[in-house]
């Protein structure tokens, strides 16, 4: 996917969340990532899990690209080969212009000061036995990102910015409630001024009312740090209230991307129809006999089914889903699927 | 309807290394056959712990200290450990979050099911597992013959959670207790197991008791909709109403908060401030006021009572009737 391309296709209606007018920062090409399941008395690799299967992503500055999918569809795994937190079996990872896919740890070092994570549980991400000021003043001074008597001014006007009090920095993780842990590790993603931050289910592990309110904060930060969020969730809610594209995902493959509102309004693989149906609205006039549902789990993705990987589970399977494997459509709203749907 | 579960004036506290706390208080609500009742609010307001006092597994910490759970014509709360265990199973049984941690591990799961039969109703080996079958294809697993001899680990989230359905309903329940059934679970197969408990439901003309911080699922499943804050429920109320007209501030607060598909315009959550109080701390007055956008002098002070708004609707809220309107343009600054 290029950027003539995506002009090309779509001349009218112009909004500020349009990818065009902002430079790339993130290109993911046919990026594979698999798992060796090992086996026997010398731990032989039997087979692969294949977390990540040949997906490529573009991702512009500025923006929220969602990934959606169920648990095992390698989203979490392409956040973290992003990072460089895995290493891909192949395909390329170019981020702002570099590419890093085959970086080493020593080349890598100056490049995690752009690229960031935000984990589900931040409390399992802190140290428990260090206090709130070493664990955010550590990245300032590994990194050389400030002088040692600036540290502490930094961290609290950081502190600040999370909507933490001062006196935070002399307390241990232990003390804070799950929302503000949330913001301890959103501080320390920040810390460094990165470009780019993958947040892997940043919201999950909270309450309804905590949600909302770091949902609100990473929007605030995005426009006043000028940030980009690759923002992975199960969590269709949270995904559609931050996100300017998303993307689905299906068994380590992406399986379609579209705006945000486009796909909400008009899903073109059966699966992302099928995922967005099964949301319970909050709305219990909205409550129907029959729902549409998808059947069955989700197959293994040590041996993914052939063809379409979703032909198992899919209402409208036909005789080639079986056997060809769809290919990812180009354009702006892009889609894996032989028969995608219509309005 | 007849009526099958009354909670009356429930307060639990739990003896810890602090002193006691008071979990739950002043818990009242009724439950007739075959209707959904869900008890809704976020960690640690005392929803689980409500929904364990019925089976009486509040452990060695905790106690019933005032009220009483009367259940078809027995008062739980008066009942030995004897008369609980012949209850737990038969009458009244429970599914738990997360499958994997209430199955045991080193047990084939088609004892595991047996076991209950055989242990409320007379039956046989032979003729449990036969049941034990019979169930399992009813929760829709597939080939539950060779199904029955795999442990647990060998079965997905969602089909572990099917079989604990299949345990809870094996011996027709007059009420099952279902305390976040699918918070562990994908939203596709959530939507599975939801359909599947409404079927069952209609099936065998259980109760339910739904526990559970997911409006969403609510809305899906429940007649009847108790909502709890810091201990109490503050706001009770049939289902339809509950939505379309919310009373007290938390309950509008939650529901404004929650990210709507349909909802068009990209502007922020509305965002309750502050957090859930612990209960070493619960605040004087009303328990909401220090995160309430109304709170007036009088809120800090006393402790509303829970009063009637309209036919079937209460609230506890010294505002009640007059909240209406209050967060369709009321912002909170979230400090950032």
């Amino acid at each position: 996917m290029t950027r003539p391309e995506l002009i090309d296709n779509k001349p009218i209606q112009a909004k500020e969340s349009d990818p065009p007018n902002k430079p790339l920062l993130l290109q993911i090409e046919r990026l594979q990532t698999y798992y060796p399941v090992r086996n026997g008395v010398f731990s032989n690799t039997v087979s692969h899990i294949k977390a990540v299967d040949d997906v490529s992503l573009s991702m512009y500055e500025g923006e929220t690209i969602g990934l959606v999918g169920e648990s095992g569809c390698g989203k979490s795994t392409i956040g973290r080969s992003i990072l460089r937190l895995e290493n891909p079996r192949s395909g390329r990872i170019i981020f702002d212009n570099e590419d890093i896919t085959h970086y080493t740890q020593r080349q890598l070092k100056p490049v995690r000061t752009r690229m960031q994570m935000i984990f589900q549980d931040p409390y399992a991400s802190l140290n428990p036995k260090i206090r709130i000021f070493d664990a955010l003043a550590e990245p300032l001074i590994v990194h050389k990102l400030a002088e040692r008597r600036e540290v502490q001014r930094k961290v609290d006007s950081l502190l600040q910015l999370v909507g933490l009090p001062r006196s935070a920095s002399n307390r241990y993780p232990h003390e804070f409630s799950g929302g503000q842990r949330q913001r301890i590790g959103i501080a320390r993603a920040i810390l460094c001024r990165p470009k780019l931050i993958v947040c892997d289910e940043p919201v999950s592990a909270l309450d309804v009312s905590i949600q909302a309110q770091i949902l609100n904060l990473l929007q605030d930060l995005q426009d006043e740090l000028k940030l980009t969020y690759l923002f992975i969730s199960h969590g269709i809610g949270a995904v559609k209230q931050i996100s300017s594209r998303i993307a689905v995902m299906y068994l380590g493959k992406i399986v379609e991307v579209a705006e945000a509102e486009e796909l909400f309004r008009n899903p073109r693989h059966p699966y992302t129809q099928l995922l967005l149906s099964t949301y319970p609205a909050p709305d219990p006039t909205l409550r129907t006999n029959k729902k549409m549902i998808i059947r069955g789990d989700v197959p293994s993705p040590a041996h993914p089914p052939s063809g379409c990987r979703f032909h198992t589970r899919c209402p409208y399977v036909q005789e080639r889903c079986l056997k060809e494997e769809p290919v990812i459509s180009e354009g702006h709203h892009t889609v894996a699927c032989h028969y995608p749907l219509t309005l | 309807m007849e009526l099958l579960l009354e909670v009356d004036h429930l307060q639990i506290a739990f003896q810890t290394d602090q002193g006691e706390l008071i979990s739950v208080d002043e818990v009242s609500f009724e439950l007739g056959s075959g209707e959904t009742i869900a008890i809704v609010g976020e960690s640690g307001c005392g929803k689980s712990v409500t929904s364990l006092s019925i089976m009486g597994l509040l452990g060695t910490s905790g106690s019933v200290i005032q009220g009483e759970i009367r259940f078809n014509g027995s008062i739980l709360t008066d009942c030995t450990e004897n008369q609980l265990r012949r209850l737990r199973g038969s009458e009244i049984s429970m599914i738990f979050q997360e499958p994997m941690t209430s199955l045991n591990p080193v047990i084939p799961i088609g004892e595991q099911i047996a076991e209950t039969v055989r242990l409320h109703q007379n039956k046989s080996r032979k003729e449990a597992k036969a049941i034990a079958v019979d169930m399992l294809r009813k929760v829709g697993i597939p080939r539950p013959e060779a199904i029955i001899k795999e442990y647990p680990h060998a079965l997905s989230g969602g089909m572990r959670q099917r079989v604990m359905i299949a345990m809870a309903l094996i011996c027709k329940p007059k009420l099952l207790i279902a305390d976040e059934p699918t918070t562990a679970l994908d939203v596709t197969i959530q939507a599975q197991i939801l359909e599947l408990m409404k079927q069952l439901q209609q099936e065998s003309g259980a109760a339910i008791l739904l526990v559970t911080h997911d409006l969403g699922v609510v809305a899906e499943m429940a007649d009847q909709v108790i909502v709890m804050y810091a201990g109490q429920v503050v706001e009770t109320a049939d289902v339809f109403t509950l939505f379309r007209a919310p009373q007290h501030p938390y309950t509008q607060g939650l529901m404004k908060s929650i990210p709507r598909l349909d909802q068009h315009k990209k502007e922020q959550l509305f965002a309750i401030p502050g957090a859930v109080p612990s209960l070493k701390e619960i605040p004087s007055g009303c328990r909401f006021h220090p995160r309430c956008p109304l709170a007036v002098g009088r809120c800090e002070e006393e402790q509303p009572e829970l009063i009637s708004a309209a036919d079937g609707h209460r609230v506890r809220c010294w505002m009640a009737g007059n909240t209406e309107q209050i967060f369709v343009n009321h912002t909170v600054e979230v400090t950032v």
